[in-house]
Order: structure tokens, then C-alpha cells, then sequence
């Protein structure tokens, strides 16, 4: 079920279990940059914050953290060798409240910023980013479609897309094996 | 005592006015469901702009309400975490204005301390006694806690031991997801109640959901998985049309009832398990109806008494943080002007 595209990946996970491992990939690879900014969309019990809780492992994130939703929280923040921000728009009621939040220094941080209900923050999102659209394809089973967009395509400036890649492909081969 | 009690970590911008032996003069609150459900969703004043607008008129109606000067107050406690920093600075720059212009010592109080604490501002029934257990539900917060006091008097210190705490979605977080899939408005925890007392009592069966335990023991809680099959359940349901009342209302009961059972059972067994004999509900979901009906229900079958405080105490609001004030207030300092919001803050 996984195959990649010209500009991204496909990816399908069978379990929340194995999103939090897919999660996982993508964050150890982002372990070898700062300044990554994920987008995530994608419906309500699609894994979003499953995904994340995967992404704060793949970054060695302290375990006794946890990594809950922020959706009424709007952004909750672990520190580490590489921070998370994890922010959730959910509750948004336009772009001229990020404005007002100072969203700058969040989306341009040092750590890895992950945004769910990325749509939100329309054209604020950053140019550099990887765009993650989850879909439901049944009770269990969800579609990642993941592409990266700006500098993150070719350049490992903003971060190591190669590495991130090489970690999520490497998930990719390990789902063939079953 | 006087102390003055400021919350600006979320929504809303309050301000309360507390004696020292803990009653309360006034609890003043900026929120207006009329203006949210206008826009037909959830539409929170995100803005930290809103609070700034709103402090100084709040405090001003908390002390005229109250009957009282801004001199005569004794300590001012205002909320530090957690919540969104923008939001905090906004309580806590009026805090410390107030302080340094009128030399009035000053306590940063955490939010979800607040939250507990404002079970011992019930008159009736009284407050609970020391050592109890707590459970914090809210939008943000799940959250158990066996909270104990060392000491007696002033001098006793508070101690707060987490016994668990929600792994994904907060319930007021389902309550609200729940209430958006099925197209019931704003607020959600309150129409969910509505539309589940209404199917309770037309006789619809409630939709039998699953309730997320947890490996045994665990005082922990999960309720994305349930929100989850909600919108499975709301999915494979439209194929057939869209949802009448009935079916929303079956779905909003059942969906009640798998969260409400496994916040009452887990409670319930920590008190049991720690030995207590009190057991404290509060924040927002605490305000709900059937929360209340079936953990009063497990508490009477186990001796355990329970102190839920009246509605307008387990939302946000200003007097929960005086409270902590009058807890904590030999810790209140006049040179606290260097105090910053803290954005993450456990207790």
C-alpha cells in the first residue's frame, strides 16, 4: 500500500500503533535538524495527535511527558534536546487570531513545531514545511500523504529531508516484511 | 483577610474577591455564551488582546460587587500556569501593577491548584477535609489527584500527588468534538447533556460505545478512542441519510455514558484505593448533570462523600485562584514584580 510519489510519500498505517511508529520515523530524522515545521490535516479521529505522540518519541522527547491534544490548550511545549511545539488550531476562529497570539514565534522556532488543523493557518503556514494530509480509510487504517514543500524539497538547510526520507522509507521496507 | 483572585489562562478574563476564612465576596467572569453560540461554533477569545480589554473593567466590577477598596486588599493571587503566555501576562501585568502601585504582596497560583481549591469555598455541603482525592475534568485538564496537608493550620503545607492523567483528548475536549460531529453548537458539553437527557427520556437507547480503562490498575484515561467511534458510528449512519433527532440523541446519551462511567469508576477506585474517604469533583465537565448522578451513585454504595462545587465554581473564574491566595498566602511577596507566565506548570 505505500509507494512514493514524484514530490512526496504515500504511506498507509493499520493501527494507531503503527502511526505512532511512522510518527516515530519522521522524528528520528528530524533529530539531525531544527526549525522543522510539520502541517498536519486531516478529519476529526484521523490520528493527528497519535501521529505526534510518535514524532515526540522519534525525538527522544522525556517519556514522562504526555503528549496529550492541545486543542484547548492551543499549544503545549516539551523541551528537549531538540523542543517540540506541538500546536493545535482546532478551536481557531481565523488567521487574525494567530496574528494576534504572535504566532512568529512559534511557527519559527529552533525546535520542531508540529501544527494539526494546519488549514487554519491558511496562507501564514511557513514557505518550509512538510505538509501531512491523514485520511480515514476504514476503522483502522489511515493514508498519510506526506510532501515537502519549499527549501525542505532539495536543501537540508531547514532540515535533513534526506534523513527524515531515508527514516521513513526504512518504515516503509519494515511494513513490506509482514 | 482580603485577597484578590485574577485568571486570565484561557478563555476567560475573571476576578473574585475572598475573605480569609474563605467566603466569597465576589466572583466576576467575562464569558458569554450568547456571543460564542452567535457564530454557531466554537469560537473562544483566543485573543490575548480580549484580556487586555477586559482585566482592568473586571477587577474594577470584582471590587465593586465585593464592596470593597483596592486598598484594603491584602494579597493579590493571580494565575501564572499553565495557559498560553499571551493570555497569562495579560492577568499578571495587572497583578503586578496593582501591587507595586499599592504595595500589596503578590502570589503566582497555578491554575489547576485553583481548580481544587475551589472546593473549599462550598458552603453547602462543606468543604471537603483533608487528605482527599480530585479529580480536575475540564476542556485541557483530566486529572487525578490525592491531595494532602501536612501540618494543621497556617502552617500545614498542601501536597499534590498525580495519580492520573488523560493520555490524548481531555473529556470537555470529547464533549466538545462529540457535540461538533453531531452538529449540536456551541457550548458542547451542555448540549450533549440536553440532547442525552432528552433521548434518556423519550426511552431511545443510548448507543453502547467502547470505554477506554486502560491497563489495569491505571489511573489514566483515553477518550480519543471514543470520539473516534463516534465518528465512525456518525459515518456509517449518514450512508443512510442524515441524522434525526433520535439518533443524535442516542449517540450523545451513549457517548455520555462511556465517558462519564469510566471518570466515575476510576475516581471512585483511587479513593478506595488510597483509603480516603472524600472525593472532590471539579472543573468545567464537573457541571455535568450525569457526571454528578452517577458518581454520587458509586460514592453512596462506598461511604464516600463528594464535594462538587455549584457550576458557576467549577468553570474558570477568579475566586478559585483567591482561594489559593488565602492557602498560600505566606508565600505572597511584595518583591514578586520578576514573576513570568509559565506556559507548561504541574502541580
Amino acid at each position: 500500500m505505500s509507494n512514493t510519489e514524484k514530490n512526496g510519500l504515500i504511506i498507509s498505517t493499520n493501527s494507531p500503533e503503527e502511526t505512532i511508529l511512522l510518527g516515530s520515523a519522521l522524528g528520528k530524522g528530524a533529530l539531525g535538524g531544527r526549525g522543522l515545521f510539520v502541517a498536519l490535516t486531516g478529519e476529526m479521529g484521523a490520528g493527528k495527535t497519535k501521529f505526534t505522540q510518535g514524532i515526540a518519541k522519534g525525538l527522544k522527547i522525556d517519556e514522562g511527558y504526555v503528549v496529550a491534544s492541545p486543542s484547548f490548550t492551543l499549544i503545549n511545549e516539551y523541551p528537549g534536546e531538540i523542543a517540540l511545539n506541538h500546536i493545535d488550531l482546532y478551536r481557531l476562529g481565523g488567521t487574525d487570531e494567530l496574528l494576534e497570539l504572535g504566532y512568529e514565534e512559534y511557527f519559527y522556532g529552533d525546535g520542531v513545531t508540529v501544527v494539526e488543523w494546519a488549514e487554519r493557518a491558511d496562507e501564514l503556514l511557513p514557505v518550509n514545511r512538510i505538509n501531512i494530509s491523514i485520511s480515514i480509510l476504514s476503522e483502522n487504517i489511515r493514508e498519510f500523504r506526506i510532501s515537502f514543500l519549499g527549501e525542505t524539497n532539495e536543501k537540508l538547510s531547514v532540515a535533513s529531508v534526506g534523513f527524515i526520507k531515508e527514516h521513513l522509507m526504512t518504515f516503509i521496507e519494515s511494513k513490506k516484511g509482514e | 483577610m482580603l485577597v484578590l483572585g485574577i485568571d486570565t489562562s484561557c478563555d476567560d478574563t475573571s476576578a473574585g474577591v475572598v475573605t480569609g476564612d474563605l467566603a466569597i465576596l465576589s466572583n466576576v467572569v467575562s464569558s458569554q455564551d450568547e456571543v460564542h453560540t452567535k457564530f454557531g461554533g466554537v469560537v473562544p477569545e483566543l485573543a490575548s488582546r480580549k484580556h487586555l480589554e477586559n482585566i482592568i473593567p473586571i477587577v474594577d466590577s470584582a471590587l465593586v460587587k465585593a464592596g470593597v477598596a483596592l486598598k484594603e486588599i491584602d494579597i493579590i493571587a493571580v494565575t501564572k500556569g499553565p495557559g498560553l503566555v499571551g493570555s497569562l501576562v495579560a492577568g499578571i501585568s495587572a497583578a503586578k501593577a496593582i501591587s507595586l502601585a499599592l504595595q500589596i504582596p503578590l502570589l503566582g497560583v497555578n491554575h489547576l491548584e485553583g481548580h481544587i481549591a475551589s472546593s473549599l469555598l462550598t458552603k453547602n455541603p462543606p468543604p471537603p477535609k483533608f487528605p482527599f482525592v480530585a479529580l480536575v475534568v475540564s476542556g485541557g485538564h483530566t486529572s487525578l489527584y490525592l491531595v494532602k496537608k501536612d501540618g494543621e493550620g497556617e502552617g500545614g503545607t498542601i501536597e499534590y500527588v498525580l495519580k492520573g492523567q488523560t493520555l490524548d483528548d481531555a473529556a470537555g475536549e470529547a464533549f466538545d468534538k462529540v457535540a461538533k460531529l453531531l452538529n449540536l453548537g456551541y457550548p458542547g458539553g451542555r448540549l450533549i447533556e440536553k440532547a442525552a437527557a432528552l433521548a434518556h427520556d423519550a426511552g431511545w437507547e443510548g448507543v453502547t460505545f467502547p470505554r477506554a480503562y486502560l491497563k489495569k490498575g491505571s489511573f489514566d484515561f483515553s477518550f480519543s478512542g471514543v470520539k473516534t467511534s463516534v465518528r465512525n458510528y456518525i459515518k456509517a449512519s449518514e450512508k443512510d441519510g442524515d441524522l434525526d433527532d433520535e439518533l443524535k440523541g442516542r449517540i450523545a446519551q451513549g457517548f455520555q455514558e462511556a465517558v462519564v462511567e469510566v471518570l466515575a469508576k476510576k475516581s471512585i477506585s483511587l479513593v478506595l484505593t488510597e483509603g480516603v474517604d472524600t472525593l472532590v469533583v471539579c472543573g468545567g465537565v464537573a457541571a455535568n448533570g450525569r457526571l454528578r448522578e452517577v458518581i454520587f451513585e458509586g460514592a453512596v454504595e462506598h461511604d464516600i462523600r463528594v464535594v462538587i462545587p455549584k457550576r458557576e465554581l467549577c468553570t474558570d473564574n477568579g475566586a478559585m485562584i483567591g482561594a489559593v491566595g488565602v492557602l498560600r498566602a505566606n508565600e505572597a511577596r511584595l518583591d514578586n514584580l520578576s514573576m513570568n507566565a509559565i506556559s507548561r506548570l504541574k502541580i
